[in-house]
């Protein structure tokens, strides 16, 4: 690829088009992990509901791929960082048609292909083993590289978290993808402000985010991670720049997002919920959506 | 309170203008990181490895290379040279450069990542371990300094660093002797799909192997020279000292078999059962590496295991301390590398 990436000459695969917006879809990511998280009455939900719209955004909006042929050559790369946001990613693949919803009851159980924390070699579509923090984006700029040495037009996201920011080589990977001109490379940042000892500003503050990486020379933009129209605004920006950077799109977004008790708990890294609120918790899913 | 085991040195005398000194200086003052391995008339070839790594690349058009750095103390800057469009400065982030060469792994090609032994063994362990091993990738990881191979003291000296990848499923390990040995190791672990970690000897590389009608086969285990009282049991650099030391044994009627054992994991068990089944012999396993989680205990575990007891089994391997700094041939001696060291230490066990 050269300094010109943009869609033009890109092939289009999108999945069959559908009447569904991606603000349904976003809405049944939210349902798939729900119901996941059910299977082991606890689990990342917060998380998920959180990244929810970006995900339906990415995968419905944004991304190239097949979902009968997940690894086919010219399909755009997700790659997930933060391996435990997986309950997300895989209700996002179940969304797409590459992971079938049946499968959601065997999340974290026993030889299922949905473990806990995301791994490649268990699930179509899971591009890397995520998980131990401060991987993806180094990946990426490999994945990124090679793609280029391919010639290819595919593009390269990355999701990770601003807890994971605390790691240092997320920077190293920041300086390098800037220094080798990596436009195939769309970083995206979930800004929920929570992580495992609390809120990801007070663990160790990592503002101001975006003059960070566009001090590491990065093509910047930060949005509502939980406004559909933002991010389609955003994530088309990012595609269509012809600026010879990476792109990071940085996510504020609300953990739970869509489940008003969920939302208001103080410390829901790591949710317990109670056998009788999933289906309180799906109800006032399903009535947000309506309202 | 800090504390230094380290003392002014006794040869430069008191100190002030008064001292004197005594007359026995050190007999080396050097302690240059890339100092040649290689004895004063002993034969070399320089690069072996930038040259077969070239010379690979020719017909694999998936072969790249990546540093952190160090191409120059890789002999990388060799590849880098003949195919400068295949090489990959990551700069010096090693982190970085193991999840990049993953990454384009991903994507078909086969990356050679060069570092040290200490940065790829220790800073980038988890990047190895869960980028690349747990995928099982095809990822080259090629390690200069491994073992006390330099004098820069424990920052540079990989003395732990089999140890440490002896315990991650899925990577092969291999320690090369020679330039012979190294110029064979390249294309085989090409051919094999899945991760290797390569220990590399690099510059003016000792050539020796060449005169025994060697060759190289990854996983396998071979007889140098066939010995009926000691059988060494080697790998890397100590393969050459274990040839030195059996040809100086000799002198004193001791006679001395070679097993060379480049392949570290998966261990050749067949080849080191069956020699070391034979009656009457001493079993030495020599290594250029802490006497902690190496080829010594791995041979002494496989032993173990299968019930094989040789005449005694001992040690040659550095021991368990960060090393101290200095130059190479005195801390050889020190730590009982050395081929007099050796040769010294096998006598006392007959």
């Amino acid at each position: 690829m050269t300094t010109s990436t943009g869609d033009a000459g890109r092939q289009a695969s999108k999945p069959p088009m559908s009447n569904l917006s991606l603000a349904d879809r976003a809405y049944h990511i939210r349902r798939h992990a729900l119901r996941m998280g059910e299977v082991q009455g606890q689990g990342y939900i917060a998380q998920a509901l959180g990244i929810a719209d970006v995900l339906a955004v990415s995968y419905f909006h944004a991304m190239n791929y097949r979902p009968e042929d997940p690894e086919w050559e010219e399909r755009d790369r997700f790659l997930l960082s933060i391996g435990h946001y997986a309950i997300a990613l895989y209700a996002a693949l179940i969304e797409a048609g590459i992971i079938p919803e049946d499968e959601l009851k065997s999340y974290g159980s026993d030889d299922s292909r949905l473990p806990m924390s995301g791994m490649a070699a268990y699930t179509p579509g899971m591009e890397i083993t995520g998980g131990s923090l401060g991987h993806g984006l180094g990946l990426a700029v490999g994945f990124c590289l090679g793609l280029k040495r391919k010639q290819s037009n595919s593009f390269v996201y990355c999701l990770f978290s601003d807890g994971e920011l605390g790691e240092g080589s997320v920077w190293e990977a920041a300086w390098s993808a800037s220094h080798w001109k990596l436009d195939n490379l769309i970083g995206i940042i979930d800004v929920n402000n929570q992580q495992a000892d609390g809120p990801a500003s007070e663990v160790t503050g990592f503002e101001p985010l975006a003059a960070r990486f566009e001090s590491f020379g990065w093509h910047v933009q930060r949005v509502d991670g939980n406004d559909i129209d933002a991010l389609v605004e955003a994530f088309d920006a990012a595609r269509n720049s012809t600026e010879p950077k990476p792109r990071i799109v940085i996510c504020d977004t609300k953990m739970a997002k869509g489940v008003p008790f969920l939302e208001e708990r103080e410390r829901n890294h790591f949710l317990r919920v109670e056998p009788h609120e999933w289906q309180k918790a799906l109800e006032l899913l399903d009535a947000g959506r309506t309202a | 309170m800090r504390r230094s085991k380290y003392t002014r040195p006794a040869w430069l005398g008191e100190q002030g203008e008064g001292g004197q000194g005594t007359a026995d200086k050190p007999r080396l003052t050097t302690s240059a990181m890339i100092a040649s391995l290689a004895g004063a008339d002993q034969r070399t070839k320089p690069a072996p490895f930038g040259n077969a790594l070239s010379a690979l690349a020719e017909t694999r058009p998936e072969v790249i290379g990546l540093t952190a750095d160090l191409a120059k103390y890789t002999d990388l800057h060799v590849f880098a040279k003949a195919h400068p469009d295949r090489f990959y400065q990551m700069g010096m982030a090693e982190q970085l450069l193991i999840s990049a060469a993953a990454g384009m792994a991903r994507e078909g090609f086969m990356p050679f990542a060069t570092t040290y032994a200490v940065f790829a063994a220790r800073r980038a362990y988890d990047f190895i371990c869960m980028a690349i091993a747990e995928e099982n990738l095809n990822v080259k990881i090629v390690c200069a300094l491994p073992g006390l191979t330099t004098g820069y003291g424990p920052s540079h000296q990989a003395t732990e660093d089999i140890a440490i990848f002896r315990g991650m499923p899925n990577i092969t390990i291999v320690d090369p002797c020679d330039a012979h040995e190294i110029e064979q190791v390249v294309p085989a672990i090409a051919a094999h799909q899945g991760p290797v970690y390569m220990r590399l000897l690099r510059g003016n590389v000792p050539l020796v192997l060449d005169e025994y009608g060697y060759t190289f086969e990854l996983g396998k285990a071979k007889m140098l020279r066939d010995g009926n009282d000691v059988l060494i049991i080697s790998s890397g650099l100590m393969t050459m000292r274990a040839l030195e030391t059996a040809k100086a044994l000799s002198d004193d009627n001791v006679d001395v078999g070679v097993l060379h054992v480049p392949t570290i994991k998966p261990l050749d068990e067949a080849t080191i059962l069956k020699e070391t089944s034979r009656t009457g012999r001493m079993a030495v396993v020599a290594e250029n590496h802490t006497i902690v989680g190496g080829l010594g205990e791995a041979v002494a575990g496989l032993l173990m295991r299968s019930g094989v007891f040789p005449t005694a089994f001992r040690q040659v391997a550095l021991p368990d301390e960060f090393l101290d700094a200095g130059a190479l041939p005195t801390l050889h001696d020190r730590y009982g590398i050395s081929t007099k060291a050796m040769t010294d230490s096998i006598k006392g066990w007959l």
